[in-house]
């Protein structure tokens, strides 16, 4: 009805959706906290536990500090897994353990991910074609090629390139360091700039953006740049963790959904313009809790994955309830 | 210099597929004055202020901005010549700020970084000239604001773009008694700084308060112009003038009235407190009020879609409680929705599948697509004849057809199921005026055979015209009720509340 609206009804006070990412966090701690106290392996407090946990989800959280950016602009990005299996490979047979190749290396795959950002989002915004078919194109088609050309483990990183995964300050390893800068630059871009501010009202809504003047192709384009940069390194990263790089690892690692997970259990919604970094990063971590909350009781890995499923649904399912309202 | 006109519109001309939206239209406004343009519903006014807003073309005629042409083919280039255009449908973005919205795509940087300070500085100063009753804060989040605050947003960003012409669209539809105030003094400061308002509106009361000169639109032309504000009476006579003898059906006879079908007592839910009233069979009961009165909130809630909460509902004597379209169906009411082409039309199917679609759903299971309980591929041919439905073929898309003939085809589907309450909500819009008669007919042939028929409409003129009987609502609830024969200011005063105020006053 659009000529006789809805009469919106006044609405007041704390609006908890907005914050709920963080409570999550809170009760995925308290939850994580209460079982090693209960179960009494408090060995599982220690900062070095910590310091781990958060470790291991390093290229699942810098993989979902681009897809935010693709969800922002009410995108998607399906390509990253492959994107990642590629970065990587590209990684281990570039340098090919020679630590004289590793910046060509790296120059390639940061070139070889703002190509694949600049197509995605040149098909999203000037051909139309729908995110998810567009991105779901992309991914079989670097998986096809890669898979043409590799079919195991090839080339090899060289140990001074394994410091970026395997280095640390004391405890902290580089790479946590790393992903929370990232996180930090991410969020200034976002809160900061003109691009940061077109990416909220493009995906808030594209034809109001259009009408006040934004080129909004573009900046669709832009998020898809970064988005696919982001999977690019997260593959570097994985390279150097795994001294090599395969055609598979991107898949295996689920990068593609559990990055659009993470980024929706933090509060971006998937229609665009709503959430932001430190929610996707608390989604990164809350996932890492759950793991950890797994091995401290021991439970089945299958297990674990239902409960995941069971988060991600219950997430959303709270968020839509709790920002249905009438729009006037 | 003086002389120029800011905006002047000469010979306008602008048609739809099936429509003549605009003939020879020409139109001009002065600096520093507010020009109301008024006009029913459909008669044109949006048309015209899109095309000078550069979201339509005109087939012929020319735009001068300041004596020079222009062709704007985006909103933006005429955003840029000076001229903001404040829709009845906001352009806000809800998830953001005040501060950022007034700003959007045009953010102050700084060093490669916005300049928030200097968004909300300005912010400030532009929602200082609201007065400090209404203060709203820059970094307030816009879903966080009531209607009215985000009207005045709106205005807001107009005045920040230093706009030498600005639109409003019906803008005090939301807005209650102190609020408006607010907004006219407003636009008196606007237009002793020397910016012109063009003023859509359908109340007198405000052209009479605000404006300098007066250009009534009917039927896609000028029907007058006044350089003087004439009294009310005189501007709804221009505005209205048509030979309501032929155009509307003979009203309902008291033969033809039957028992009540359907009965709410108490009815409410969030957007509607209190609702009382009856409908019968063999009667039209038109249901006016401004927009957001609640109108459609009523259909909705009737139709299970956005239930009661509370109070009662009786149809045939028993009691009933829809908490979804399908109980609603079920039990024979059909609703045929205001936006056709967004609810109720499967545009890329044929137009006998648009029919069946309903009688479909409530078939068994094991039914086939040509026969069902309610009807057949035959049966269904019979309906479309019998409304009048033109299209080339019944196995044509639905798309193809014109407004009126959809609307008809709607009206077949819900016939099959034998409905005894029928809700239309809109039911002439974007229609064309010729075929907006064999509408007002189709509803009066289906009160005559038994069906109580509940007509929501935002075009007064056509509620007085073809309702047997009036219910006005204002703000959710019921505001009066009148039978055939009141006038438009009755029905006006009503639904705005003003006579209300003015029994408060004496």
């Amino acid at each position: 009805m659009t000529d006789t609206t809805l009469p919106a009804p006044r609405r007041s006070g704390f609006r908890f959706d907005r914050y709920a990412s963080g409570f999550l966090l809170l009760a995925s701690i308290v939850l994580y906290v209460g079982l090693v106290v209960v179960s009494g392996q408090t060995k599982y407090l220690s900062v070095d536990n910590l310091v781990s946990i958060l470790g291991r989800s390093i290229t699942l959280g810098i993989t979902a500090i681009g897809q935010t950016f693709a969800i922002l602009v009410a995108s998607i990005d399906l390509s990253v897994a492959s994107l990642i299996s590629a970065s990587a490979v590209v990684t281990s047979v570039v340098m090919n353990g020679e630590p004289s190749m590793m910046l060509p290396a790296i120059l390639a795959v940061l070139a070889l991910g703002a190509v694949v950002g600049l197509i995605n989002g040149l098909v999203i915004s000037k051909l139309e074609v729908n995110p998810l078919i567009a991105t779901l194109g992309m991914s079989l088609i670097i998986q096809g090629v890669l898979s043409a050309f590799y079919n195991n483990f090839a080339g090899k990183v060289p140990v001074e390139f394994q410091i970026f995964a395997y280095g640390s300050v004391g405890i902290v390893p580089y790479s946590l360091i790393f992903m929370f800068v990232l996180a930090g630059l991410a969020w200034f871009v976002l809160r900061f700039t003109r691009f940061g501010s077109d990416i909220y009202s493009v995906g808030g809504n594209k034809d109001a953006a259009r009408n006040a003047g934004i080129k909004t192709s573009g900046v669709i384009i832009g998020a898809h740049v970064v988005c696919s940069l982001c999977a690019a390194i997260a593959g570097l990263y994985l390279a150097s963790r795994l001294r090599s790089g395969a055609p598979w690892i991107g898949a295996e690692g689920v990068y593609d959904l559990e990055s659009i997970a993470v980024v929706v259990i933090g509060g971006t919604i998937l229609a665009g313009g709503r959430g932001g970094i430190w929610g996707t990063m608390a989604g990164v971590i809350i996932f890492s809790l759950i793991d950890s909350i797994f091995n401290v009781i021991g439970m089945d890995a299958f297990v674990k994955q239902v409960v995941r499923g069971i988060i991600i649904v219950a997430a959303v399912a709270f968020y839509a309830v709790r920002s249905k309202r009438p729009v006037s | 210099m003086s002389d120029t006109p800011v905006i002047e519109m000469r010979n306008i001309s602008k048609s739809f597929p099936g429509v003549r939206a605009l003939h020879d239209v020409s139109f001009s406004c002065a600096r520093g004055e507010v020009h109301a343009l008024v006009g029913e519903n459909g008669a044109g006014k949006s048309t015209l202020i899109k095309i000078l807003s550069g979201v339509y073309n005109p087939d012929s005629g020319t735009v001068l901005i300041d004596g020079k042409e222009q062709h704007f083919r985006h909103p933006q280039e005429s955003l840029l010549a000076g001229i903001s255009v404040i829709y009845q449908e906001f352009s806000l973005l809800p998830e953001r700020t005040v501060a950022q919205n007034l700003f959007l795509g045009r953010e102050p940087v700084r060093g490669g970084v916005i300049d928030g300070r200097a968004m909300e500085d300005e912010t400030r100063r532009v929602l200082g000239l609201f007065g400090a009753r209404h203060h709203i804060e820059p970094d307030t989040t816009v879903a966080d604001l009531d209607v009215a605050s985000q009207q005045l947003v709106e205005i807001a960003k107009a005045i920040s773009l230093s706009s030498k012409v600005i639109v409003m669209d019906e803008p005090t539809a939301a807005l209650n008694e102190s609020e408006c105030e607010v907004l006219f003094s407003l636009i008196d400061q606007l237009r002793a700084g020397g910016t012109t308002i063009i003023y859509i509106t359908h109340r007198m009361r405000e052209v009479t308060r605000l404006a300098n000169r007066v250009t009534v639109i009917k039927d896609g032309e000028v029907a007058a112009r006044f350089d003087h504000v004439p009294d009310p009476e005189t501007i709804v006579r221009t505005m209205v003038g048509r030979d309501i003898a032929d155009y509307y059906p003979p009203p309902g006879t008291p033969q033809e009235r039957g028992n009540v079908v359907l009965g709410v007592r108490g009815g409410g839910n969030a957007f509607l407190r209190n609702i009382d009233f009856e409908l019968r069979a063999g009667e039209i009961t038109g249901f006016a009020g401004l927009q957001g009165a609640g109108r459609s909130a009523l259909a909705m809630a009737l139709f299970g879609a956005v239930p009661f909460t509370s109070g009662t509902v009786t149809l045939d004597g028993k009691g009933v409680r829809f908490t979804h379209p399908r109980d609603a169906i079920r039990a024979g009411i059909g609703v045929l929705p205001g936006d056709r082409k967004a609810e109720g039309l499967l545009l890329m199917q044929s137009v006998r599948d648009n029919g069946m679609v309903t009688a479909r759903s409530f078939a068994s299971f094991l039914a086939s697509h040509r026969t069902n309980a309610h009807t057949d591929l035959a049966g269904m041919d019979k309906l479309f004849d019998r409304m009048e439905v033109r299209a080339p073929s019944y196995e044509q898309e639905m798309r193809v057809l014109s407004g009126g003939n959809q609307q008809k085809a709607i009206v077949a589907r819900w016939l099959a199921l034998k409905p005894k309450v029928l809700i239309f909500i809109e039911p002439t819009r974007g229609i064309d005026v010729n075929a907006k008669a064999g509408i007002y007919h189709l509803m009066r042939d289906l009160a005559r055979s038994g069906a109580a028929v509940m007509m929501i409409s935002s075009d007064l003129p056509e509620i007085l015209g073809a309702a047997d009987r009036i219910v006005v609502m204002r703000e959710g609830r019921i505001a009066g009720e009148f039978p055939r024969g009141a006038t438009e200011a009755d029905i006006m005063l009503s639904a705005t509340g003003e006579k209300h105020l003015a029994g408060e006053a004496a």
